[in-house]
């Protein structure tokens, strides 16, 4: 798989399954910025192992939840390289508690990132990807968008609106030769699921057919295969990503 | 480059039609074939094009090339 002189952002890029794409995009040969809100160390980390796998990227910070920041940067990235042809949208957080004592910044911080950055992003580049009759855009859901998770009531809900975005996105930018997806990972071992005690992890574990967690590169490649032209007949649908937790 | 010139630049670059067919009373859907994705992308590239925004409100009311130029024109504060 091939993408040789593609330009590719990617949010959240600094860690976890983010940072994973973006080193697997750029191995393929495409051009990534790497986005990042707060942590600039951990992107330049990300832009090492990009040019250690012979790629080539540049860091580029913004908050998706804000939308001027946001429609400010892709306009300028694009601007910088004429065009955009994959935007992968995995900048996600989570604020987790049960829902009888959830605040509502708790709530509206989940939502703003995951759902309404992703919202930013696919409109900051949308029009770019139509007027070159092509592009890829690939959201990062959830298991969570699918089966629910007590404590997790703001996460699914966004995770699950990025499904329904993802639906009509393909649906609306199809005649464009624009391909929308989404990947719904399962348990990956990353910062964000790291906070999970042994305990939990054990009886989740029990739960997986294939026995263990996913490693953000399992998320990785099936973002870097939906962004490959072999995926060129494949859109509005959500891929598993879950060693089979959830059928 | 004139308004009008540059309206018909536009508009045959954009719904793939001939100069021809850009007669002033055509019609942007029943005439010239656009789907709302193609009046989308043409309105965008005339406001990039002539430094203007245009509502959604106004955009219902652009049906014509004349429509069009008109608008530009008195967006741009020129006769029209």
């Amino acid at each position: 798989m091939t993408l040789k002189d593609k330009v590719a952002l990617v949010t959240g890029g600094s860690r976890g399954i983010g940072r994973s794409v973006c080193v697997r995009l750029a191995g393929a040969g495409a051009f990534v910025f790497i986005n990042y809100a707060r942590n600039e160390e951990a992107a330049r980390e990300t832009l090492r192992l990009v040019g250690q796998a012979g790629g080539s990227g540049k860091i580029v910070r913004f908050d998706v939840a804000d939308d001027r920041a946001t429609a400010e940067a892709i306009a300028a990235l694009i601007r910088e390289k004429g065009r955009i042809d994959i935007l992968v949208n995995n900048a996600g957080e989570s604020r987790d508690g049960l829902l009888v004592r959830m605040k509502e910044q708790d709530w509206g911080r989940v939502l703003d990132t995951n759902l309404t950055g992703a919202f930013h992003c696919c409109r900051a580049a949308a029009y770019a990807m139509m007027k070159q009759r092509g592009g890829r855009i690939i959201n990062v859901s959830s298991l969570v968008a699918l089966s629910g998770n007590a404590g997790q009531a703001n996460y699914s809900a966004s995770k699950a609106g990025l499904i329904g975005l993802t639906k009509s996105l393909a649906r609306e930018l199809a005649p464009r030769a624009i391909c929308v997806n989404a990947v719904a990972p399962g348990l990956i071992d990353t910062d964000m699921t790291s906070a999970m005690t042994e305990e939990q992890r054990e009886k989740i574990l029990e739960g997986i057919p294939l026995s263990r967690l996913g490693t953000p590169d399992d998320v990785a490649g099936v973002v870097l295969f939906l962004a490959s032209d072999e995926a060129g007949y494949i859109t509005g649908q959500v891929i598993g990503v879950n060693g089979g937790l959830y059928m | 480059m004139s308004i009008e010139e540059k309206v018909i630049e536009i508009i045959v670059e954009q719904l793939d039609v001939t100069r021809e067919e850009c007669v002033p009373e055509a019609s942007f859907i029943e005439d010239l074939g656009a789907d709302s994705l193609d009046l989308v992308e043409l309105i965008m590239a005339m406001e990039e094009n002539f430094g203007i925004e245009i509502s959604d409100e106004e955009l219902q009311k652009i049906r014509t090339i004349q429509d069009a130029i008109s608008y530009i024109k008195k967006k741009k504060g020129l006769a029209g």
